[in-house]
């Protein structure tokens, strides 16, 4: 048994492994931070800065998915601060791209628009960019949509990590990056890709859904990833009933 | 190659050198070739084959001399004569050259090109880090060895321990190069402290700021000073191999590094048993693919390693883990520049120069509305206005001076009223600005300010590498909000907002370069804050840059 740190998150007592991230422990703990880009079962990456924290003693914010736990860290996780800079995140996010809900195949179980709900967007305040970027529909099962995504590289990761494919990638630098296929060929030309649909259950919007889905029909799981952690934790290969 | 023959070298070159009555310097960095330095260099062994002066005269391609816009630049060194340097010199002026100075023929047409070199921009400067640098060829090693070159490693190699040399490096108050200023000694003994079997040296040669460009003329202009710097450092901490980043922009200097690492290799500097002590070290050269992030360490540790250069989360930070999870030490290749010289001079003599915090002396590549641009390395302390009215030689046409940036597109105006403060780290933070690595751009009453805010925002939006939100939509909307302002579109509420975004995208982003690229923008509205009010509230641009596209 390893020793475990104290420290306060909300002025709440929380203890936790030394190696886990201030995320994590405050999920454990049930108080809730706000996040886009962190899956269980991913590596964290630290990109939404949704996340984002304040620590006692230290002016700089902090990504808590990438922050460690220490003994004695105050944490708070809902200051005025953060809160108005977490807004104005999720409104950049929305004004990047093409966050129009009433079309989309994810409407009602986004979790930008939920996140957006959550934290009270109500209004961009920003320019709508709106580029338009062209959709793949060349997968026999999936379809892309870049005008969807967050570059929250969620799908990158569980094709990388999990499936071991690596079929997705990131291409482009800043506001030009885009997922991409294969070599960035069309998906259904995309040798590499294994047809497993992971990165259609991780994807946090509609950027990546199953074809033949139409408005709110498209239901993601993503359960199913500590699923897969936990057989290989416990090097269960074969799934007997 | 022991320490005797390492004397032994830079005694015959020395004879060697003494064997020719003059020399002929011509100055063959890319600003002068650029402006046809090969042409002239080819000239010169013309007309002195022509004047059958071969055997007594030397033409020797050198590294840069500093007055970069005035090339091609060459200096004639005569025996028992001052030196003298031609500006702006062309092919068919060759002849004339050699009949003036080795045939005692009059050219009175020459005088016109001569640069005296009592001027304030020569007599002002300092030079540490380039005191080789206009005055070597930098594709041999034996005039870097005859000028002193190694026998710093040698000194470290065999007279001090790690121990010592990081001691010395903290005591020299030797400050990292690269823009940040983060105590070199400590964060050599962090690296030497840290518990890892494999470390490894990084020289940062990477640096992207518009009109900056130290890194790449002391790696083409004196490459063996870099290794040398890195090896001594490879020694400190423990490291056997070393790593230089160059950009992919600099061709040459990768070209003049590859030269200067297999010659150093060839003669036992680098590489295995190095001048016969048990201490190994190899560097090799990694060329950047033209990507402004990959100069933010944690970035350029990926491109490195061979991977897509995004920044990754501190910490852990390099000193702990870095290149393939072992400590490694990631300095700026001016940083390295240092290194011989306090070692060979020592720490005291370092640490006479510069102010209380900041010691030695630093590089800024001078440009925009000077009369003499250029590179030039000054005593930190130095106030603005030595560096403008003296160095630079005052502003063209007389115009009035309206601010320096300094910085790059991390760093802040200066107006005029801070012109006598000292320059350090900490006086440029206090005034909104930093010092970065070493860009200087001179703005004269021409200049709009909210267009030039633009214009580094225009370059931040482009280099972000869009890893987090912040940066990557950030930029995008504080351009947009700069182009309304400067196409008069803007309206009265834009000031407030982009304050807000700026100080969100500086508060949340994930590494430095989205936590400064508001900087300009926020200094500017700082000093400059009427300007941008002229432009959204009276449609006016009061340097006359702007043109509105809507009327009022």
């Amino acid at each position: 048994m390893s020793e475990v740190v104290t420290l306060t998150i909300d002025d709440k007592m929380v203890s936790a492994l030394p190696t886990k991230s201030v995320l994590a422990a405050a999920k454990d703990a049930g108080i809730d931070i706000p996040t886009l880009c962190c899956l269980d079962g991913l590596t964290d990456r630290g990109g939404c800065r949704l996340c984002l924290i304040e620590v006692k003693g230290n002016p700089k914010l902090m990504a808590s998915c990438v922050t460690q736990v220490q003994e004695g860290m105050a944490v708070m996780t809902q200051t005025e601060r953060v809160q108005k800079y977490r807004k104005m995140m999720v409104e950049l996010l929305l004004a990047e791209r093409n966050h129009i809900c009433a079309a989309c195949v994810m409407n009602g179980q986004c979790e930008l628009q939920s996140m957006a709900a959550k934290l009270g967007v109500d209004h961009v305040r920003y320019d709508y960019i709106c580029p338009s970027l062209p959709m793949d529909a060349s997968h026999e099962r999936n379809v892309k949509d870049p005008n969807r995504c967050i570059l929250c590289a969620r799908c990158v990761r569980v094709c990388d990590e999990v499936e071991g494919a690596h079929c997705l990638d990131m291409m482009g630098r800043g506001a030009q990056c885009n997922v991409i296929t294969g070599m960035n060929q069309l998906w259904g030309q995309a040798k590499s890709c294994t047809s497993c649909g992971k990165c259609v259950q991780v994807c946090p919007t509609g950027a990546l859904f199953k074809k033949g889905t139409t408005v709110s029909e498209m239901q993601k799981q993503q359960d199913f990833l500590i699923w897969i952690l936990d057989g290989r934790d416990k090097k269960i290969w074969h799934w007997a009933r | 190659m022991n320490r005797e023959e390492l004397q032994a070298m830079a005694q015959a070159e020395l004879d060697q050198q003494q064997k020719f009555r003059c020399r002929i310097l011509v100055c063959m960095s890319t600003p002068c070739i650029s402006s046809g330095a090969t042409a002239v260099q080819e000239a010169l062994v013309e007309a002195l084959k022509a004047g059958q002066l071969e055997a007594e005269v030397e033409t020797v391609a050198t590294g840069c001399l500093g007055p970069c816009s005035r090339g091609p630049l060459i200096t004639i060194k005569a025996e028992g004569k001052a030196d003298v340097i031609y500006e702006n010199v062309s092919s068919d002026m060759a002849k004339g050259l050699v009949d003036k100075h080795f045939k005692a023929v009059s050219v009175p047409a020459l005088d016109k090109n001569i640069l005296p070199s009592d001027i304030p921009f020569f007599t002002k400067q300092m030079q540490i880090v380039l005191a080789d640098s206009g005055a070597i060829d930098p594709e041999k090693l034996e005039p870097y060895v005859a000028r002193g070159g190694y026998t710093a490693l040698a000194h470290a190699l065999r007279e001090m321990s790690p121990e010592e040399v990081c001691q010395e490096i903290t005591k020299s108050g030797l400050r990292g190069r690269g823009g940040a200023g983060f105590p070199s000694g400590l964060k050599w003994d962090m690296v030497r402290k840290a518990a890892g079997e494999k470390k490894y040296v990084v020289a940062n040669g990477d640096e992207g700021d518009p009109g900056a460009y130290m890194d790449r003329t002391l790696m083409e202009s004196d490459p063996h000073r870099v290794l040398e710097g890195m090896a001594i450092a490879g020694y400190a901490v423990g490291a056997e191999q070393g790593y230089i980043y160059v950009r992919g922009e600099y061709p040459l200097a990768g070209k003049r590094l590859e030269k200067a690492i297999r010659q150093a290799e060839r003669k036992g500097l680098l590489g295995n048993r190095i001048l016969e002590s048990p201490f190994n070290f190899r560097i090799d050269i990694r060329m950047g693919a033209g990507a402004f992030v990959c100069g933010e360490e944690t970035a350029l540790m990926q491109s490195v390693m061979g991977r897509r250069g995004q920044p990754m989360p501190r910490p852990p930070y390099p000193a702990h883990k870095g290149l393939w999870q072992s400590p490694t030490l990631l300095n700026n290749v001016e940083t390295f520049g240092n290194i011989a010289a306090i070692i060979t001079k020592g720490a005291a003599w370092y640490a006479s120069f510069g102010t209380e915090t900041t010691k030695g002396s630093k590089i800024f590549a001078l440009a925009g509305k000077v009369n003499n641009t250029g590179l030039i390395e000054v005593p930190i302390g130095i106030t603005l206005r030595e560096i403008v009215y003296d160095i630079g030689g005052g502003i063209p046409g007389g115009k009035a001076f309206k601010a320096a940036q300094t910085g790059g597109p991390s760093g802040g105006c200066i107006p005029a009223q801070f012109m006598d403060v000292p320059i350090d780290y900490e006086s440029l933070g206090k005034l909104g600005s930093i010092m970065g690595s070493g860009g200087l751009i001179v703005m004269d009453e021409t200049s709009c300010i909210p267009d030039v805010a633009k214009f580094f925002m225009e370059f931040c939006t482009d280099e972000s590498c869009g890893k987090c939100g912040p940066c990557r939509g950030g930029t995008v909307q504080m351009l947009r909000m700069l182009e309304k302002i400067t196409d008069g579109t803007a309206d009265k509420d834009t000031i407030p907002r982009l304050e807000e975004l700026c100080l969100m995208v500086k508060e949340a982003s994930l590494c430095g370069l989205g936590q400064t690229c508001p900087n300009p923008i926020y200094s500017t509205l700082r000093y400059f804050r009427d300007e941008y009010e002229a432009h959204i509230m009276d449609h006016h641009c009061p340097a006359g840059v702007c043109t509105f596209s809507k009327k009022l």
